[in-house]
């Protein structure tokens, strides 16, 4: 009954959508047209899509094996949380969860939106509902998340045990916010452009967005990047597999656009640029997603490859992001110049920003689609791995964190006040951590060197905008600006200590031997069995002493039965700098088991960082909706 | 913005669209061939692998008759699986050597005593250049020779029953 009722919601859900685009284009004549119709009927769209999701969840948490969903992808013995989770853990499911975000996002743009006028309002909301019945169509032709098995199996056939941890359980929904709250960005662009209205409003209207979609990638990215440092028991924290590339390129695009959209709303520029970043942005999230469920690149994040639903994405996307694209190429030449601003202002620093980012956005793109393109052409076989990524991306995002030293000190439009007072503290104290560096550490390579000179001349520049401000009157978004900035210097910091300093072990002991990695000494004391919900364990007890110091980790190797999988738990021991990284390996049959051991100094900094950048984003998003309230109020009040 | 900046992000979408419509279109391809196929087989020499049984050098693969080179090891559990199938393609007059990988005469011995002889020679390949100058990335891989000392066809991972039909069509034509 349930598994009917969502898939109906969700075929209503449908054909509101479709009937919001057709009020949109007009079709219902003048009052289909008033704006206060479509507003209802996106409302009733994103309510519906809820009830959907809500079956299905439902459904999961209740193992009801007789929907082929929950057979294939849960079980009963799963613990609870996992069951929520599960619902999402999987193509179909995925796929409701996106359009769910998408029909809400549009819901919440119609009660909330009154920043726009109502015809631009009509047509952002045409577009996004013209979003959702692509997807719609989607679910409920090729992927129907609700279709029944009959007879219904005893019990289902589980879910990934690697994908049965907290971390990841959450890291799916959060990335999908940040992905489709990037969507209303898209639509109020193609509204604007249809409209011929691209104004500072637009820009008002989309900021909230971008920061809300932003904080979220950037969580889920972080996230992400620490569940495949544990999880794959590998030690490193980035890997530029091309799952991990299709989180960031959306994230690098909706970097660039946070940035822009505040040039445009505070001082009307950058209007074509900042309209085309809107699109890009979404059609990055919609690459990202369709390279990742079309099962079209490898990766280690294996997922189903189903040419027909992957065809069905390409059209979709091929339709929204070429139609968008053309409209922006069609309508940019009516689009007014932007008030006009000399090279050196805080203008010229974003305009660097975002040219900059689009180049590394660009450098990701070409890297992760370069093995496909080169076997189409010459049947060659090949991968890009780290190296051209490191090699091509680090030296430009470093040229970016060197430009983050200067451009926030700048003042709006044109600065001709002294630059070196407010330069100074920054430079000073990546100049003197360079020499320490130098000193310090003469055998590290260029780049760890560059990274930790330039995090630790980040941390005083980040600052600076405050100074000379008053604390108590200094708005919540330059807190936050600050906060994040301070996080980008953070993140460096951690990376390039962790590439610069992490000693590696690899041994093969028996228990009672002592292996030394870094300033550690560990003591292998024993294997020992060991048990959980739903798999069993080979747990070794290792007892590592640094000084006075003690601690005992234990790494194990799971076993989980069904389906049958093993799995590397890493045992992690987290000190205030840096973390010791145990994972258990085979036993080879001298009776050696394979130990992996890292020191790893200052590596919790690297998510740390990420942290802050998503803490300064909320703050900054708090600050510009509260001060906006409080205006709209203050507007009232006057006309009163 | 110029004409062309205003058209360039739908040159890159085209150009995306293009690529992994081609993807789809033809599925990706897991099988590897190998690059030594149609190649002679470089030139080595290798010390017998155990007692009793001659060891193998390039030369003895160019005799004027087509035979097949298996490479295998003691301690590869599919080995055990193909060496029946091994001994099925000599009791139908196939001409097979070996080259054992990583391994010990003892072991070597006890392995064909164990599972039988298919082999004529079996070179010894202690650090597994041969394996490598052969293209093989793994054991077991039966290649097929010509009488001319020229490979006509790789065979990777156990021969199935289903693969004799195969191997015994490339052998004849190798003639």
């Amino acid at each position: 009954m349930i598994a009917e009722a969502g898939l109906a919601a969700l075929w209503l859900a449908a054909a509101l959508a479709a009937l919001q685009l057709a009020l949109a284009c007009g079709l219902g004549g003048e009052q289909g047209r008033q704006i206060s119709t479509v507003r209802a009927v996106a409302i009733g769209q994103g309510l519906l899509t809820a009830i959907a999701f809500a079956a299905l969840i439902a459904l999961f948490l209740r193992s009801d094996m007789s929907v082929l969903l929950v057979a294939e992808n849960s079980h009963s013995q799963k613990p609870w949380i996992y069951k929520f989770a599960g619902a999402w853990g999987n193509h179909e499911g995925s796929m409701l969860l996106w359009v769910t975000v998408l029909a809400i996002a549009g819901a919440v743009v119609a009660l909330f939106e009154r920043r726009l006028d109502d015809r631009t309002l009509g047509a952002s909301l045409g577009a996004q509902a013209a979003l959702a019945l692509g997807f719609f169509a989607f679910l409920l032709i090729a992927s129907n998340p609700f279709e029944r098995l009959n007879p219904a199996p005893l019990d289902g056939r589980g879910l990934n045990p690697l994908l049965q941890d907290p971390g990841l359980a959450f890291h799916p929904p959060t990335l999908y916010l940040g992905y489709v709250g990037l969507s209303v960005a898209f639509s109020i662009a193609v509204g604007g452009l249809i409209r011929r209205e691209v104004s500072p409003a637009i820009a008002r209207a989309m900021r909230p967005w971008v920061l809300a979609a932003w904080i979220m990638l950037t969580l889920g990215i972080t996230a992400g990047s620490y569940w495949a440092y544990y999880e794959l028991g590998w030690g490193g924290w980035w890997f530029w597999d091309p799952v991990e590339n299709a989180s960031l390129m959306p994230w690098l695009a909706a970097t660039a656009l946070l940035h822009s959209v505040n040039v445009l709303a505070a001082r009307g520029g950058l209007r074509a640029w900042t309209m085309m970043l809107a699109l890009i942005a979404f059609s990055m999230s919609m690459v990202g997603t369709f390279l990742v469920r079309s099962g079209i690149l490898t990766s280690v994040h294996a997922f189903a490859v189903d040419p027909t639903r992957g065809s069905f994405i390409l059209a979709l996307l091929t339709l929204y992001i070429g139609g968008a694209l053309t409209l922006l190429a069609v309508r940019i030449s009516h689009v007014k110049e932007g008030a006009p601003f000399e090279i050196v202002s805080r203008e010229g620093g974003l305009v660097l920003n975002n040219l900059l980012l689009s180049v590394i956005l660009g450098v990701v793109f070409v890297g992760t689609l370069y093995p496909l393109a080169a076997e189409a052409v010459s049947g060659e076989k090949l991968s890009v791995g780290p190296p051209y990524f490191n090699s091509v991306a680090s030296p430009i995002a470093l040229t970016l964190g060197a430009l983050l030293l200067i451009g926030p000190q700048l003042r709006w439009r044109r600065d001709s006040a002294p630059l070196l007072p407010r330069l100074a503290p920054g430079l000073l104290a990546a100049v003197v951590a360079l020499v320490a560096t130098i000193i310090l550490w003469p055998s590290i390579d260029i780049l760890p060197r560059l990274g930790l000179a330039l995090g630790a001349g980040l941390v005083p520049a980040s600052v600076m905008p405050l100074f000379g401000r008053s604390l108590r009157r200094t708005p919540f978004a330059v807190w936050g600006m600050v906060l994040a900035h301070l996080g980008v210097a953070v993140a460096i910091l951690g990376m390039a200590s962790d590439t610069a300093f992490t000693r590696e072990k690899l041994a093969a002991a028996r228990p009672g031997e002592t292996v030394s990695v870094g300033p550690w000494l560990i003591e292998f004391r024993q294997v020992m069995p060991a048990a959980g919900p739903n798999w069993t364990a080979l747990q070794a007890e290792l007892r590592a002493s640094r000084g006075s110091g003690v601690t005992v980790l234990k790494p194990q190797s799971r076993f989980f039965p069904d389906p049958p999988t093993t799995t590397n738990e890493a045992a992690i021991d987290t000190s205030w700098n840096g973390q010791l990284y145990a994972v258990l390996g085979e036993r080879d049959d001298q009776g050696r088991w394979q130990l992996r051991l890292w020191w790893k100094p200052f590596v919790t900094l690297i998510w740390l960082g990420g942290i802050l950048i998503a803490l300064g984003g909320a703050l900054a998003l708090v600050g510009r909706l509260f001060r906006e309230r409080q205006q709209r109020r203050r507007l009232e009040e006057a006309f009163e | 913005m110029s004409r062309f900046l205003r058209f360039a992000p739908l040159l890159v979408l085209l150009l995306f669209v293009a690529i992994v419509a081609w993807r789809l279109i033809t599925p990706d391809d897991t099988k590897i061939r190998s690059r030594m196929t149609g190649q002679p087989v470089p030139a080595f020499a290798l010390e017998p692998a155990t007692a009793g049984i001659p060891g193998l050098a390039s030369k003895d693969l160019a005799t004027g008759e087509p035979r097949l080179v298996n490479v295998f090891a003691s301690w590869c559990v599919p080995c055990i699986a193909e060496a029946p199938l091994l001994m099925e393609l000599k009791r139908q007059g196939v001409p097979i050597d070996a080259v054992a990988v990583r391994d010990r005469p003892s072991d070597v011995a006890e392995f064909l005593g164990r599972h039988g002889n298919p082999f004529q020679r079996i070179g010894a390949d202690p650090e597994s250049r041969v394996q490598i100058a052969l293209g093989s990335s793994g054991v077991p891989e039966t290649f097929v020779v010509d009488g001319r000392g020229v490979i006509r066809y790789q065979h990777m991972g156990p021969i199935e029953a289903g693969d004799l039909p195969a191997l015994l069509r490339e052998w004849e034509q190798a003639r």
